[in-house]
C-alpha cells in the first residue's frame, strides 16, 4: 500500500471517529470518550510493546504518574487544565525514562517482573502517602481545574473534542513513527538486539527512547482521564491498569497503528455488557484474553494485515 | 600503515583459553583468510576485534587510534562491519528494510532527512543481485540469498573493514563462485578478514592467511608459505 493510501485510511478513520459524535448519545459518546482516552494509553504501549517487543507489565505506574503529576498540583494548587495535561504527559515520561534506565538492563521476563515491581512500589507509595495523594479513596479535580482554553470539560461535548484531539494526536505521531527511519530500528529491535548492535545501533538507547515516548502516550492519558471524569485515585495504580494496556493491544493487533483503537472499544464494551449480566465481569475480559491469545494472536488488525493488506502498518 | 593491529589479545573462558595472546594485523585493502581447526579460537578472535566481546588483556588499534574499550556499536560507525556465521538477518522485515537498517546504521551519506537512503539501498542490492527481492520477507529468501543479504548489509554499512564469519557455509557450488567474484571486487576499496573452512576459497582469494590453533597464532604468510609450513600441514590440514 503506498504512503497516500494508508494516510487517506488512517485520517478518514479519525474522520469517522469525530463524526460520531454526532451520531451517539451522550452516554455512549462518554463511553467512547473514555475508550479514546484509553486507546491513547494502548497505542502507547503499542509503540513498547508491538513494535519494539518490550513487554512491559509496569504500565499503570506510568499512567498514574501522568494522573498524579498534573491533577496533584490542580488538587493542592488549583492548577488550570492546559498545565495538568502538560505536567502529566511530562510526568509520564519521566517516570518512564528513569525507571527505564534500571528495567532495560534486563529483557524477556525479568523486563516483566522488574516493570511490574517498580509499579507495585509506585502502588504502594500512592497509599502510604495518603495526606498528599488521597490514597485509595483519590480525590476530586476542582472545577476550575477542568477547563482547557474555555471549553469546559465536564460537558459531553467538550470532553469528547479533547479525548478525540489527543487520540488523533497520538495515532497521527505512531503512524508517521512507524513509517519513519526510527520505525524500522524499532521494528528490527524486536527481532533481533544483537544484530542491531552490530549495524551500529546502541538497543539500550533504543529501546529507553521508545519506552520513554511510551511513558509520555501513558501520561497523557492519565492526566486527561482525571481531567475529563473529574477524578484522580489509587485505583488507577493497580496491576489491572497494567494488564488492560495489553490486553487492548493483543486484542486489536499488537504492531498495528489503529489496532489498539479496535482492541480498547471491543474490551471496553465486552466488559460493559458483561459487568450486566454479571457481577464476575472480569472473569469473561479473562475469557477474552485466553480465547484472543489461542485462536487470534495477531487480533483484530493482525489478522486483516495477514488476509489482505500485508503493508498496513 | 596499518588498518587494524591488535597486541598481546587474550579472551579466557573459565580454563578454556580460547584467545592466548595472539598479535595481528590487517593492511589496507588485503583480504585476509583466518583459518584454523575448529576451536581454534577463530569467532572468538573476530569477536574481540569487532567489539562483541572486550579482551581480558591486549590492546586493539584501528587506523592508529585504541578502540580496545569502545563498544561494538561504535566500532561498526567507524567502520568494523561484522556478518554474522549463523544468518541472522531479520526475517520478519523485507529485504529492503535489512539493507536500509544497514544503511542509516553505518557510515554512508544519505543526507539529514534520509533523501539518498532508497538510493544507496538500491545500489547495494544491486550490487549483490538481490535487487528483484527487494519486497520479499527476507524470512521467505532461500538460504543461499539469505547469506548474499547478510554480506549486503555488510557492505552497506559501507565499511573500512569486512569480517565475514564462514560466508560460503551452505551456499551451492554456483553460488560460491559468483560470491567470489564480489569479493574481489570490493578491495582494494575494503579491507577483508575473512573466516573460511572451505579451502578452496581461501587459496584463491587470500593474499595472506593466518592460522590458529588452540588460541595461539600457529602460521601467517602467504597462501604458498602457509601451505608449505610443515607445522600447518601437521596440524590443520592433515598431509
Amino acid at each position: 500500500m503506498s504512503g497516500a493510501r494508508i494516510w487517506t485510511l488512517h485520517l478518514a478513520l479519525l474522520a469517522a471517529l469525530f463524526a460520531m459524535q454526532w451520531v451517539l448519545s451522550p452516554y455512549h459518546a462518554t463511553n467512547l470518550a473514555r475508550i479514546m482516552v484509553l486507546a491513547l494509553f494502548a497505542s502507547g504501549y503499542n509503540l513498547a510493546f508491538g513494535y519494539t517487543g518490550l513487554l512491559s507489565l509496569g504500565h499503570a505506574l506510568y499512567l498514574a504518574a501522568g494522573m498524579y503529576a498534573g491533577s496533584l498540583p490542580a488538587w493542592h494548587f488549583g492548577l488550570s487544565g492546559g498545565w495538568v495535561l502538560l505536567l502529566g504527559t511530562a510526568g509520564g515520561t519521566a517516570m518512564a525514562a528513569l525507571t527505564g534506565l534500571f528495567a532495560l538492563r534486563t529483557r524477556g521476563v525479568a523486563f516483566m517482573i522488574v516493570t511490574l515491581m517498580f509499579a507495585q512500589t509506585g502502588h504502594l507509595a500512592l497509599l502510604y502517602f495518603r495526606r498528599w495523594t488521597g490514597g485509595d479513596e483519590g480525590f476530586t479535580l476542582p472545577a476550575a481545574s477542568r477547563v482547557i482554553l474555555g471549553a469546559d470539560l465536564s460537558q459531553t461535548g467538550a470532553r469528547y473534542m479533547l479525548a478525540f484531539l489527543l487520540f488523533a494526536a497520538g495515532m497521527l505521531l505512531t503512524l508517521a513513527l512507524v513509517r519513519s527511519r526510527l520505525g524500522r530500528v524499532m521494528r528490527a529491535l524486536r527481532e533481533n538486539e544483537e544484530r542491531c548492535r552490530m549495524l551500529g545501533y546502541n538497543p539500550f538507547v533504543g529501546k529507553l527512547a521508545v519506552l520513554s515516548l511510551s511513558g509520555a502516550y501513558a501520561g497523557a492519558a492519565g492526566a486527561s482521564y482525571a481531567l475529563l471524569f473529574g477524578y484522580a485515585g489509587g485505583s488507577f495504580a493497580t496491576i489491572q491498569y497494567s494488564i488492560l494496556p495489553l490486553l487492548y493491544t493483543l486484542t486489536g493487533g499488537a504492531g498495528t497503528v489503529a489496532g489498539p483503537l479496535f482492541g480498547t472499544g471491543a474490551i471496553f464494551y465486552l466488559s460493559d455488557l458483561a459487568a450486566d449480566l454479571t457481577s464476575a465481569w472480569a472473569f469473561v475480559v479473562g475469557l477474552a484474553l485466553v480465547v484472543v491469545i489461542l485462536f487470534a494472536p495477531q487480533g483484530l488488525l493482525g489478522m486483516v494485515r495477514t488476509r489482505f493488506w500485508r503493508s498496513l502498518p | 600503515m596499518k588498518l587494524l593491529e591488535a597486541r598481546g589479545l587474550s579472551r579466557h573462558f573459565g580454563g578454556l583459553r580460547a584467545v592466548d595472546g595472539v598479535d595481528f594485523e590487517l593492511v589496507p585493502g588485503e583480504i585476509h583468510a583466518l583459518i584454523g581447526p575448529n576451536g581454534a579460537g577463530k569467532t572468538t578472535l573476530v569477536s574481540l576485534l569487532s567489539g562483541r566481546l572486550t579482551p581480558d588483556s591486549g590492546q586493539i588499534l584501528l587506523a592508529g587510534e585504541d578502540i580496545t574499550k569502545l563498544p561494538a556499536h561504535r566500532r561498526v560507525r567507524r567502520g568494523i562491519a561484522y556478518t554474522f556465521q549463523i544468518t541472522s538477518v531479520f526475517t520478519e522485515l523485507s529485504v529492503l528494510d535489512n539493507v536500509a537498517l544497514a544503511v542509516q546504521g553505518g557510515g554512508a551519506r544519505i543526507g539529514l532527512f534520509g533523501d539518498r537512503l532508497a538510493d544507496t539501498v538500491a545500489a547495494a542490492l544491486t550490487r549483490v543481485g538481490l535487487i528483484g527481492h527487494r519486497a520479499d520477507l527476507a524470512g521467505a529468501l532461500s538460504y543461499g540469498h539469505q547469506r548474499i543479504l547478510e554480506v549486503a548489509m555488510g557492505l552497506a554499512l559501507n565499511p573500512r573493514l569486512l569480517i565475514l564469519d564462514e560466508p560460503t557455509q551452505g551456499l551451492a557450488a554456483g553460488e560460491i563462485t559468483g560470491f567470489k567474484t564480489l569479493l574481489r571486487g570490493l578491495v582494494p576499496e575494503m579491507t577483508i578478514l575473512l573466516i573460511e573452512h572451505n579451502m578452496d576459497v581461501v587459496m584463491e582469494l587470500a593474499d595472506r592467511i593466518t592460522v590458529l590453533q588452540a588460541g595461539r597464532v600457529l602460521a601467517r604468510g602467504t597462501p604458498v608459505e602457509v601451505g608449505a609450513n610443515p607445522a600447518v600441514q601437521k596440524a590443520y590440514l592433515g598431509a
